[in-house]
């Protein structure tokens, strides 16, 4: 009898558990709200840059030069432009990146030495990327002497890049068990053929989902290449790679902001080329990553 | 035959696990030498002296000699690849690598360099058979390891550590995970692989230890209490601590 | 055959060992290259007329503070609205979402980091700043608050995912533990899991301060660049200027090695060790994460 009247005890306790579920359930509300706050503009931006954008896109329009000023014609040479100073990103960032990855993983010892090698990736990481334009003007343009060119951009935006390569892809090759190295070791390998043969290949898809994901932000930065590699209006395509080039970010820029008369059809047109790039990058890269782990061996 | 001397052995980590203090044993050729005890006596750590595996662990001090036949093992100058050649290891948890069953087989001679297709289809086909799982994977060699059976993956295992012809074999409790028609399997494999390698094995029992034992050695915390014939060791162990472990009256 | 291979092996090594210290070489690079062009400005202008209010720089006036200010003001606007909502969002995501929706959300979120900051100062200037006008009465919507709305876009994805890994990273144990005592999912939430994933909410915070702090395209598309000190109490409907604006504004158009020259190198100076200052507090709290993990579970 006891027994029953402590249970009824509990459920008649102030601050009972009614007050309590109602103020979960409004809790809950309020944190579902939010969360659709921040999704939400997500799709709105998406959708609308797609709606708007839309009509502008054609053959000509990806295919062609600007002309009249670049009030109208296509977006070819920034379309262009983008493409090789990623290229040229990815060219520089990712070996070296890879490298310093696997230095961190495989090599690098547990020492203070090590430990300043992480806050330099955190700083650069951390980096305003108009600063990173301005190192690059004063150290590629001017000293170096190279000009606003495609050179003085890709290197640029390769070091801008080489955190995010370094900390995706060391977490990818951590990821792989260690009794695979224990055992590769014990066989006879030595270190590098355990890397080369066991650790790099399990690891490679999770290297190439973070290489993917940092040229996407290297693509749609405009800050880097100001100084360092961008030019407004070029007539021709670049033929070397001292040559300055359009780029889609900086285009996008410069037409929204200070072409007067600028039809903001061809504005939305460029923007939704640039996304396009960008998402779709970040497509591949998600892609790549959840194949990869449906098809994991361990 | 004495395979491998220790002489006065001391190691120890840099967090103080798992030492080993003083100790003196011979290996014998062609014979399963059984080194048991409770756990953190120390066994696992001398297994992974004797292929320099202990390189991979922050080890703050080692002394004394290890003799492989006529050459000390401890000797910085030594190839240590070369030695992890000549002596083999099977752990305790498969570890088959993320490859095709023949691929797992061929790692060791092809990262030794060897490339000729025929003496690689050799290899895996002679050690399969010494492991016994030939008949039952010789139609599957190119499916990924991991679709084997715990039983059979550790005898994949057990095969790869047999291609590469070593002179020993360390098992380090090698059927803790295996049910007992696999363990029954793999220690039977042993019996046989002993007329042609020197075997050193951790068990993982009591009871196996007494099964395989020609020759047995009793760890506890890092100590070597007691050696000697399996057969004598477990019927008339002569120091106390010996039997009461035996006796199942610590563990 | 063995000697080549040791050979490679050799020269391979050091070379991933050489890719691994990369990272100080660069970060001590671009220091140096700062330093080298903006200190000068210590020489050429006095400290009087750097802390000034005025920046007229075609009449020597480098007055930094409405940089500052502006700088300033749009950060906190930013992180008043980013932060709860982040923090609130990465709880949903991580503590109430069923499996579905997590899988949903959380790459959600990652496409809205993935948008270049130029495409949302683009939008900024054609939707939102005309928005504000006609919503608020203003003689221009091009002011901090469009700036603040801006870079809080930016910084809830980077707060969402550091967060929501921390939440994720808490064991299970406590919210079991809590839980068997009688407390709700919400009181657990907001007493047990938060303070718990504590030190890691707050790196999410810093880092995602520092992007805005260090955001240069959509400030620089949305604020009106006037450099005027944001002290007035409706500074927030007024045009400003960030340090960052000013220096991806200005770059252009100065002749190398002016005064105003060496003044945009000072000024990137002070961004870089703005960044360093937060990028090694919010480091130290990750470190500090790792400890004090170590410490309860040991």
């Amino acid at each position: 009898m006891a027994l029953l009247d402590g249970q009824k005890e509990l459920s008649k306790n102030p601050g009972s558990s009614d007050s309590r579920l109602v103020k979960q359930k409004l809790g809950f509300g309020c944190l579902t709200l939010t969360t659709f706050v921040t999704v939400i503009p997500i799709f709105a931006v998406v959708i609308y840059i797609l709606i708007k954008g839309l009509p502008a896109i054609s053959w000509s329009f990806l295919t062609s030069f600007p002309f009249d000023g670049v009030k109208q014609g296509g977006i070819l040479p920034a379309i262009i432009g983008t493409f090789l100073l990623t290229l040229g990103t990815a060219i520089f960032s990712v070996p070296l990146g890879i490298g310093a990855a696997i230095y961190l993983s495989e090599y690098a010892p547990e020492s203070r030495w090590t430990r300043v090698i992480r806050i330099a990736i955190i700083n650069l990481a951390g980096i305003p990327s108009v600063v990173y334009g301005l190192f690059g003007l004063g150290m590629f343009v001017i000293f170096l002497k190279f000009g606003t060119s495609i050179l003085a951009g890709s290197l640029t935006l390769s070091i801008m890049t080489l955190p995010v390569i370094i900390s995706t892809s060391e977490e990818a090759l951590r990821a792989v068990p260690q009794s695979f190295r224990v055992v590769s070791i014990s066989i006879g390998a030595t270190r590098w053929q355990t890397i080369r043969r066991i650790v790099l290949p399990q690891s490679l898809p999770g290297i190439i989902t973070g290489v993917i994901l940092g040229l996407e932000r290297a693509a749609g930065e405009t800050a880097p290449i100001l100084f360092t590699a961008a030019s407004f209006f070029l007539p021709r395509l670049p033929n070397s790679p001292l040559d300055p080039t359009m780029a889609l970010p900086y285009h996008l820029f410069v037409i929204s902001t200070q072409v007067p008369g600028m039809p903001v059809k061809i504005q939305y047109g460029t923007a939704l080329v640039l996304i396009a790039f960008v998402l779709g990058m970040n497509l591949i890269a998600t892609t790549i990553r959840s194949r990869a782990r449906a098809h994991r061996q361990w | 035959m004495i395979k491998i001397l220790i002489e006065h052995l001391n190691l120890q980590y840099s967090d103080g696990k798992e030492s080993l203090r003083d100790i003196n044993l011979e290996i014998s050729v062609n014979a399963i030498t059984v080194l048991f005890g409770p756990a953190g006596g120390g066994k696992s750590s001398l297994l992974r002296v004797f292929n320099r595996l202990n390189d991979l662990a922050d080890v703050k001090l080692i002394s004394g000699k290890v003799l492989l036949d006529d050459t000390d093992i401890l000797d910085p100058k030594i190839d240590v690849i070369e030695l992890r050649r000549r002596v083999g290891m099977v752990f305790a948890r498969p570890v088959v690598l993320p490859m095709s069953i023949r691929s797992n087989l061929t790692y060791g001679l092809e990262v030794m360099g060897e490339k000729q297709e025929t003496k690689l289809k050799e290899a895996v086909e002679k050690s399969l058979v010494q492991a016994a799982l030939w008949e039952e994977v010789k139609d599957r060699l190119d499916e990924p390891a991991v679709s084997l059976s715990g039983g059979q993956q550790q005898r994949l295992c057990l095969a790869r550590s047999l291609v590469l012809k070593p002179e020993v074999i360390l098992l380090d409790e090698p059927t803790s995970g295996l049910d007992p028609i696999s363990t029954g399997k793999v220690e039977a494999s042993l019996q046989d692989l002993k007329q042609t390698y020197t075997i050193v094995l951790v068990p993982h029992s009591v009871q196996q230890a007494a099964r395989m034992a020609d020759f047995a050695a009793f760890f506890l915390q890092g100590e070597l209490i007691e050696k000697g014939i399996g057969k004598e060791l477990f019927i008339n162990p002569k120091d106390k601590r010996t039997e009461d472990y035996i006796m199942g009256r610590f563990g | 055959m063995e000697s080549t291979k040791n050979w490679n092996e050799y020269i391979l090594t050091r070379l991933i060992k050489i890719s691994g210290y990369s990272a100080i070489i660069f970060v001590l690079m671009i220091f140096y290259f700062l330093l080298r062009e903006g200190l000068p400005t210590i020489g050429e202008v006095s400290f009087v007329s750097l802390i000034s209010s005025r920046w007229y720089p075609i009449e020597e006036y480098f007055g930094l503070l409405p940089l500052i200010g502006g700088s300033l003001i749009v950060t906190l606007g930013a992180a008043l609205f980013a932060i709860p909502i982040g923090i609130c969002t990465a709880v949903f995501i991580a503590e109430i979402a069923p499996r579905w929706a997590r899988d949903l959300l959380k790459p959600l979120v990652e496409v809205l980091g993935g948008i270049p900051s130029v495409v949302l100062g683009f939008l900024g200037i054609l939707i939102l700043a005309p928005s504000l006008r006609r919503l608020l009465d203003l003689p221009t919507g091009l002011t901090a608050l469009a700036g603040s709305i801006l870079l809080g876009g930016i910084a809830i994805p980077t707060i969402v995912s550091v967060a929501e890994d921390a939440l994720d990273a808490v064991p299970r144990s406590y919210r079991d533990a809590a839980l068997a005592l009688g407390a709700t999912q919400w009181q657990t939430i907001w007493r047990v899991t938060l303070p718990a994933a504590r030190s890691g909410v707050l790196t999410a915070i810093m880092l995602g301060i520092g992007r805005t702090i260090g955001e240069t395209m959509a400030v620089m598309m949305v604020t009106g660049n006037a450099a005027v000190l944001p002290i007035k109490w409706n500074s927030l409907f007024l045009p400003v200027r960030t340090m960052t604006a000013t220096i991806a504004a200005e770059m252009g158009e100065v002749a190398k090695n002016s005064t105003h020259y060496h003044v945009l190198f000072f000024i990137g100076l002070v961004l870089f060790l703005i960044s360093l200052g937060i990028n090694i507090a919010a480091s130290t709290a990750v470190f500090k994460q790792h400890m004090r993990a170590e410490r309860i579970l040991s």
